[in-house]
């Protein structure tokens, strides 16, 4: 078995031995990104459907480009355009694909736990491409790949997460995964946006952006919605920018080599102002470059595995 | 039970034979390049490269092939693969490349090594330098520079052990193969 | 033709009697409750025996908290479904809730049901006609007609009464016909989207909470207003351990106020939702270790009077979905007395108390004379043997639904047979 699991659905079924092999593939695979012709024959004939409930461009893309890197078919599949909107259940939609023989269901769903149900129906190894609230693990897995790169060792590192932890799957997951690999995470933002059961995940909690990130390695910001406003979570944005916007003065007290990131998409001048997001210290365009590595890594790991068990 | 068929001096007559071999051939280092397929075929390919510049006062350009990503058996969960990094950071065009293995057997590798080659760009040619070929070859493919052929029975099993990988230097073979 | 169940162990709370006894029936009636041995069988013709050796025969169970789903969701449960079901854990009486399609807030409707249960059923139906019409909580229902056509009480459940007033206005207008309003104790605007209890593991799944607290400010609202109003209040599936503390206070200050509890949430944590069980989303939902332990104290100390099943069957289509698109509820008529047995075991209750608790006390509360072995009484008894061992296998269940998270739960207790007015309707398997 070349992971523990059959399936990538959480960040928490992940061992630290998981981790470093999918953060240690990936680094291979950074490589072939940069050649003249970007694929390889790995996963030739292999089938990759990306069935995504909820809209994306960047994480579906990533994932369609990690596939067909690595020369597999990949196949997307919408919410808008799949069946579920006529009233068929997302199993029935999942056994009807998977009587199609696919090799890997990349899924992306509304509901926490839709992967999940998904993989208890179906026998191909299901990706978890963001769930709900729930986890997003393969972003998780980029950042790690993204700080580990500029840092070298992700043991001993703090990183500060900013932003709308109670609805954010990549804070989950990224709590998950830090703390696996021995980060001290700090969780930064307005109670109403962070559950007081956060401190039972083992995180600090802070709402005082400046004091919190004062000896971090790392800051990780969140985007933040206009509609948590009117579920009365926010007051305005305008005062949430006040308190938790990463600006250049918010970070007057904060390391020189701090490392930035964010998930994206990110909504400039609100939760990241301009000048930050295009400073030395941000990341953002390498982790979208490490996202396709971490999802090659991915496919080539779980297929790997697959076929080492012939009948 | 096993059996030394080269020792660390074989080892370094060959390799040093097969640097003037591969000189002549090319009619010296000016447009060569060597290439070793991990894991034993890079410490060759250093190994030759060190000769030449002694022979030739001239660097070649050398890189590292993993043939992890090509090979034909991957999904077929024969062996775990662990991926390394491939580095070939110099141009293939115009360039007559050597790739460098410890064993040729049935093929297969430089079938795989070859395809992973030509994703990097066209070479002028691409010639084949081996320490030991051991033959029973399933695909149609020969090298050129052989440091010795040794026939062998197929279920045998040749090991070179090399001193950058295994802290000695020297060929065996396994009698009895599990 | 007469019935004599002889040789069990009678546990009759509402007479007193706890020991070995024979029962004869006769023409649907109890006829005699005889100490064992003292029936003289041969002078009497034509009579036909049970034995119930090594078991305890008591009233039929009563449950005061059932959804059959019939008018409207027949492929959920049909009253002769949910009945058969009923009659296999050991009930001979049920009350019906009313959100049915369509509701049951007028005498068409509560008609319809009992002339369905007289068709097909095998138990006692008694419905439960609701307080707002259409469970709409806008306008009161006609409470006087329900009762007059044969509801036992009034109840929105599924639904909390969120209007204030209105709630107040029903509290008043059914003491009119000495019936309890029944609430589901739940301030929406704090449960909005909510799938399961606020908590660690809501956190973790990233599923959005029901806090507790939602149900600890309605069930303190609604005893605000019980001291203004009289009436009489009964707190349905009580699942909070606030909320326990609220009624006890409440009672201790003699106000008319009951509640009753489901087996699940005396024995079902918010930990079995992970995993994204749906088997484990109902509401109230499942709360925490702490709750469990004060819902214990509350049946200890006689604060909870009663345990109702909130049967709520759901077919598969409805509970094999997304967490968040699931239905709330599970089955619970054939469970709820291993699962009572697990109280016992623990020492909460004794095995008097928990017959008290499933007869004399709901039939109490609801006015039913019925959960009592009394001489002249309808025939209505259940005969299991608390030693039998088994596993709970959901499709074993006479219900048409099959959602319980109890599959595979090792239990004891086992319904050996179930008599509806000297009838029997449930004999198990192999007997």
């Amino acid at each position: 078995m070349l992971l523990s699991n059959q399936n990538i659905l959480s960040t928490k079924e992940l061992t630290k031995q998981d981790i470093e092999q999918i953060l240690d593939t990936a680094d291979s695979f950074k490589e072939i990104s940069t050649r003249v012709i970007k694929k390889v024959p790995t996963l030739r004939g292999k089938t990759i459907i990306n069935l995504f409930f909820e809209p994306s461009t960047r994480t579906r893309t990533s994932f369609e480009i990690a596939g067909k890197r690595l020369s597999a078919d990949v196949i997307n599949i919408s919410g808008s355009s799949s069946s579920t909107t006529k009233g068929e259940s997302l199993i029935d939609t999942a056994r009807n694909l998977e009587a199609m023989n696919p090799d890997i269901l990349v899924v992306r769903h509304k509901y926490s736990g839709a992967p999940a149900l998904l993989s208890k129906f179906v026998d191909s190894p299901i990706i978890n491409a963001g769930d709900g609230s729930h986890e997003h693990p393969s972003q998780a897995l980029l950042d790690l790949l993204t700080i580990r790169s500029q840092k070298g060792e992700l043991e001993g590192l703090k990183v500060a997460i900013v932003g709308d932890i109670r609805h954010s799957r990549v804070a989950r997951s990224n709590i998950q995964a830090m703390q696996t690999m021995g980060i001290k995470v700090c969780v930064v933002g307005p109670p109403p946006l962070i559950p007081v059961e956060f401190k039972y995940l083992g995180v600090e909690v802070s709402h005082n952006l400046r004091e919190a990130i004062k000896d971090v390695d790392v800051v990780m910001v969140l985007r933040i919605q206009l509609e948590r406003q009117k579920q009365g979570l926010l007051s305005s944005l305008r005062e949430y920018s006040n308190y938790f916007c990463l600006t250049q003065e918010s970070l007057d007290k904060a390391r020189n080599d701090i490392l930035i990131i964010h998930p994206g998409p990110v909504n400039r001048g609100i939760e990241i102002s301009l000048d930050v997001m295009e400073s030395k210290h941000s990341l953002i365009l390498n982790q979208v470059t490490n996202g396709v590595a971490i999802r090659m890594a991915l496919f080539y790991l779980l297929l790997g595995e697959k076929n080492a068990n012939p009948n | 039970m096993q059996s030394t068929l080269l020792n660390a001096k074989d080892i370094s007559r060959a390799i040093s034979r097969i640097s003037h071999e591969i000189l002549e051939r090319n009619q010296g280092a000016g447009n060569i390049a060597l290439v070793g397929i991990r894991t034993r075929g890079v410490a060759l390919s250093q190994r030759l490269r060190d000769k030449i510049k002694d022979i030739e006062s001239l660097t070649v350009d050398h890189g590292v092939l993993d043939i992890t990503l090509y090979r034909d058996d991957l999904t077929q969960g024969l062996q775990k693969p662990e991926l390394k990094k491939t580095e070939i950071l110099f141009g293939l065009e115009n360039k007559h490349i050597v790739l460098c293995d410890d064993v040729l057997f049935t093929g297969r590798t430089i079938r795989a090594a070859i395809d992973a080659l030509m994703d990097f760009g066209r070479p002028t040619s691409v010639q084949l330098a081996v320490l030991i070929d051991r033959g029973h070859r399933e695909l149609p493919i020969r090298p050129d520079y052989v440091g010795k052929n040794i026939p062998t029975a197929k279920s045998k099993r040749i090991q070179v052990l090399l001193n950058e990988e295994d802290g000695e230097d020297k060929v065996v073979i396994q009698e009895h193969s599990n | 033709m007469q019935t004599l169940i002889k040789d069990g162990h009678v546990i009759d709370p509402a007479n007193k009697i706890d020991g070995s006894f024979d029962i004869l029936i006769n023409n649907g009636k109890i006829e005699a409750v005889l100490p064992k041995g003292k029936s003289s069988i041969g002078k009497i013709k034509d009579v036909k025996i049970i034995d119930a050796k090594d078991c305890v025969v008591a009233p039929g169970f009563c449950d005061m908290h059932v959804h059959f789903r019939e008018p409207g969701h027949e492929y959920k449960e049909t009253i002769e479904t949910g009945s058969a079901s009923a009659a296999a854990g050991g009930f001979s009486t049920v009350a019906v809730m009313p959100n049915t399609f369509p509701v049951n807030d007028n005498r068409s409707v509560t008609e319809l049901i009992f002339s369905q249960a007289k068709k097909t059923s095998l138990v006692n139906i008694f419905p439960i006609g609701a307080i707002t019409n259409g469970l709409k909580g806008e306008t009161l229902s006609d409470m006087g007609e329900l009762k007059e056509s044969g509801c036992i009480g009034y109840s929105d459940d599924g639904k909390p009464v969120m209007n204030s007033e209105l709630m107040r206005r029903a509290l008043e207008y059914s003491r009119m016909f000495d019936l309890p309003c029944i609430q589901h104790s739940e301030i929406l605007d704090l449960t909005l989207g909510g799938c399961m209890n606020e908590g660690i593991v809501s956190t973790e799944l990233g599923l959005k909470g029901m806090p507790v607290e939602a149900e600890d400010i309605m069930v303190f609202r609604d005893i605000c207003l019980l001291r203004k109003t009289g009436g009489r209040l009964h707190v349905a599936h009580i699942s909070s351990g606030g909320a326990v503390d609220l009624v006890r206070q409440a009672k201790a200050k003699g106000l008319p106020v009951t509640c009753e509890v489901a087996p699940h949430h005396f024995t079902l944590t918010e930990e079995a939702c992970r995993n994204y069980d749906t088997n484990a989303k109902m509401s109230p939902p499942l709360r925490t270790h702490k709750d469990i332990e004060m819902i214990k104290e509350g049946l200890r100390d006689g604060t909870i009077d009663i345990i109702a099943t909130d049967h709520a069957p759901h077919d598969l289509a409805d509970k094999q979905v997304e967490f968040d698109n699931a239905c709330f509820g599970i089955v619970g008529l054939e469970t709820a007395l291993p699962l009572t047995f697990k109280l016992i075991d623990e020492k909460v209750i004794t095995l008097q108390k928990a017959i008290d608790l499933l007869t004399q006390q709901p039939c109490r509360i609801f006015n039913l004379d019925k959960g009592t072995l009394g001489v002249g009484k309808d025939a209505d008894i259940v005969v299991f043997n608390p030693n039998t061992k088994y596993i709970i296998d959901p499709q074993n269940f006479k219900s048409r639904s099959k959602n319980s998270p109890y599959k595979g739960w090792k239990v004891r207790g086992k319904v050996i047979h179930t008599f509806v007015a000297g009838n029997s309707v449930y004999s198990a398997p192999n007997i």
